[in-house]
C-alpha cells in the first residue's frame, strides 16, 4: 500500500511563454488574414443562380455527355486525359537529369545542393503561369498545357526520384564495381533495377494529380475539359456545368482507383 | 559434372508479358501525344517566341511597378491563411469521424470518405468560378474555395494519421475506465496533433500557390492582374508579377517547410 501512496511524478514542465508566444503569432496572422476578407454580401442574382445551379444538378445536360464529335464531352474528357499522359511522360523523362543532379550520392554533397533549389524552384512555379506562357510560345491548345505540366512535374518527380536514388542500396553497385562492371553495367544492372519501381511508382501517382490539373489549364486555353467547363460558368448553362463536373469527379476518381491499384503491384 | 551443372539451371523466365506491356504504355503515350497534337518539331519552331517572351518579361524588370504589387500579394496570404484555418477547424471532426478507429460505425466511416474524395476531385479554381457566380467578384469566394479545397486535404491525411496511432494508448485508457472523451482528450489528440499542425502548414503552402492563381477567375488576390496584363500584353507587368509572387512563395514555403520538420 505505501508504495502506491508515493507522491505522483511532477508534471513535466511546459514552456509557457514560448506557447504564449505561439499562440499570439498564430491568432494575430490569423486576424490579420481576416481583414482582408471582403465580404460583399451575396450577389443581389444568388438565390436564381443557386435555384440555376440545384436544376442543373438534377436535369444535367445528357445530350452533352453523347455528344461524340469534337465539341462534345467525350473528346474533351479524352483530350484532357491525353493532355495528363503526354505531359507526365514529358516530365518523367525531364525529372531523370535534374534527379541525377540533385543526388548526393551520385554528384557530392555540394552540387546535390544545387540541384535540390533547381529542383524547388521548379516546383514553386505555378503552372497556370508556365500555361499562359507557353499559350504565348506555341498558341492555345493541348500542346501548350502539355509543356506546363511536363516542366512543372519535374519539380516533384525530380525530388521524389532523387530521394529513391540516394535511398538506394549501395553494395549491388559496389559488386558490380568490384567484378570489374563498367559505369555503363553499373547504371543497367544496379541503379536501374532498384530504382525502376519506385519511379513508375511515383510518376504514376503524379499523373494522378495531372488529370486534376489537366482539367485546370483548359479555364486559361491550354486544352481540355477546363474550357468548356469555364465557357459553361460564364455563360450560366448549369446544366452543362454539372454533367461536366460530374463528368470529372467521375474520370478522376477511376483513374485514381486504377492508378492506385498499379502502384500496389509495382512497389 | 559441368553437363550436370548446366542441365540444373532453370531456363530464362519469359518475358511476353513484360514487353507486351512496354509496348502498351507506350502505344498510349503516342496515340495520347498524336491525339493532342503534340509535335517537337513545332515547339523548336517556335523557341524564339519563347526567348522574345521571356526578354519582354524579365529584361529589364519592371522594378518601378512593384509597389503596386505588394498590397494583391498580401490579400493573397491574407486568403491562404484564412483558407486554411477555416479548412482545419472544419478538417478535424470530420477525420474523427472517417477514422475507423474512433468512431466505429463502418457505413458511417465509408460515407465521410466517399464524402471526402468527392470533395478532393474538385480544383479548387473551379470551386472558385462557381463561388464568384454566387458571391461575385472579390476575395471571399476565392476564401470559400480555398476553405473547402484544404478542408479535403487535411481531413483525409489526418484520418489516415489517427488510423495509424498507437491503439496501446486507447485500450490502457478503456481498461482505466476511460470514457469516449478521455480518449480522444488523451490518447488520440497528442499523438495526432503535430501531424494535423503539420499538414494544416503544408495545405497552407498549397494554399499560397492556389490563391496566386485565384484571381484568374476573379476570385482576389494577385491572380487578377495576370489576366488584365496578359490581354493587354504588357509582359514586363506580368515579368514582376511572376518574380515577386514567385519570391514570396519561396519564401513561406521555406519557413513553413522548416517548421514542419521541427513538429514531425
Amino acid at each position: 500500500m505505501t508504495t502506491l501512496s508515493k507522491p505522483l511524478p511532477k508534471k513535466p514542465k511546459i514552456n509557457t511563454i514560448r506557447k504564449t508566444v505561439v499562440f499570439t503569432i498564430v491568432f494575430a496572422l490569423i486576424v490579420w488574414g481576416l481583414q482582408g476578407l471582403n465580404y460583399n454580401g451575396i450577389m443581389p442574382s444568388a438565390s436564381g443562380t443557386i435555384i440555376g445551379m440545384w436544376n442543373g444538378i438534377i436535369h444535367p445536360d445528357i445530350d452533352y455527355l453523347t455528344n461524340w464529335t469534337v465539341d462534345g464531352l467525350p473528346y474533351a474528357v479524352v483530350e484532357t486525359i491525353a493532355i495528363a499522359i503526354s505531359g507526365t511522360f514529358v516530365s518523367g523523362i525531364l525529372a531523370i537529369p535534374f534527379a541525377l543532379l540533385a543526388s548526393q550520392n551520385i554528384v557530392g554533397r555540394r552540387t546535390s545542393k544545387i540541384g535540390k533549389f533547381i529542383i524547388t524552384m521548379i516546383r514553386t512555379f505555378p503552372e497556370l503561369i508556365l500555361a499562359l506562357i507557353f499559350i504565348g510560345i506555341v498558341g492555345p491548345g493541348a500542346p501548350a498545357g502539355i509543356l506546363a505540366l511536363g516542366v512543372h512535374s519535374i519539380g516533384m518527380l525530380g525530388k521524389l526520384y532523387s530521394e529513391s536514388i540516394e535511398s538506394m542500396d549501395i553494395g549491388v553497385k559496389e559488386a558490380l564495381q568490384s567484378c570489374g562492371g563498367n559505369n555503363m553495367e553499373v547504371l543497367f544492372r544496379a541503379v536501374i533495377p532498384q530504382v525502376a519501381p519506385e519511379f513508375l511508382s511515383y510518376t504514376l501517382f503524379r499523373f494522378e494529380i495531372n488529370v486534376r490539373s489537366a482539367a485546370t489549364l483548359g479555364l486559361v486555353g491550354a486544352g481540355g475539359i477546363g474550357a468548356s467547363l469555364i465557357f459553361a460558368i460564364r455563360a450560366r448553362g448549369w446544366e452543362r456545368v454539372a454533367i461536366i463536373v460530374i463528368a470529372l469527379i467521375v474520370t478522376v476518381t477511376i483513374i485514381d482507383i486504377l492508378s492506385s491499384q498499379i502502384r500496389k503491384k509495382l512497389v | 559434372m559441368n553437363q550436370a551443372l548446366l542441365s540444373k539451371i532453370p531456363p530464362k523466365p519469359r518475358r511476353i508479358k513484360f514487353y507486351s506491356t512496354i509496348i502498351l504504355v507506350f502505344g498510349i503515350i503516342i496515340s495520347s501525344a498524336m491525339f493532342s497534337g503534340f509535335s517537337v518539331i513545332d515547339i523548336i519552331s517556335n523557341l524564339r517566341f519563347a526567348f522574345r517572351l521571356i526578354d519582354s518579361m524579365f529584361f529589364p524588370p519592371a522594378w518601378d511597378y512593384a509597389d503596386n504589387v505588394i498590397k494583391p500579394l498580401l490579400q493573397t496570404v491574407q486568403m491562404a491563411i484564412v483558407g486554411s484555418f477555416f479548412g482545419a477547424v472544419i478538417a478535424f471532426p470530420v477525420a474523427l469521424i472517417a477514422a475507423g478507429n474512433f468512431i466505429k460505425i463502418k457505413w458511417l466511416n465509408q460515407i465521410t470518405r466517399i464524402f471526402l474524395n468527392f470533395f478532393r476531385t474538385i480544383p479548387a479554381l473551379v470551386l472558385a468560378s462557381l463561388f464568384v457566380s454566387i458571391f461575385g467578384l472579390g476575395s471571399f469566394a476565392g476564401i470559400l474555395a480555398l476553405t473547402i479545397f484544404s478542408f479535403g486535404l487535411i481531413s483525409k491525411m489526418t484520418y489516415e494519421s489517427i488510423e495509424a496511432i498507437d491503439y496501446g494508448q486507447v485500450e490502457a485508457i478503456i481498461s482505466l475506465g476511460g470514457n469516449r472523451f478521455n480518449i480522444f482528450r488523451y490518447a488520440i489528440l497528442p499523438q495526432v496533433l503535430p501531424q494535423f499542425i503539420s499538414y494544416t502548414l503544408y495545405a497552407f503552402e498549397v494554399n499560397i500557390r492556389a490563391a496566386a492563381v485565384l484571381g484568374y477567375v476573379g476570385a482576389g488576390g494577385i491572380g487578377q492582374y495576370y489576366e488584365i496584363f496578359l490581354s493587354l500584353r504588357r509582359f514586363e507587368f506580368v515579368g514582376i508579377i511572376v518574380m515577386i509572387s514567385f519570391g514570396a512563395v519561396l519564401l513561406i514555403d521555406f519557413i513553413s517547410s522548416s517548421i514542419r520538420r521541427r513538429l514531425v
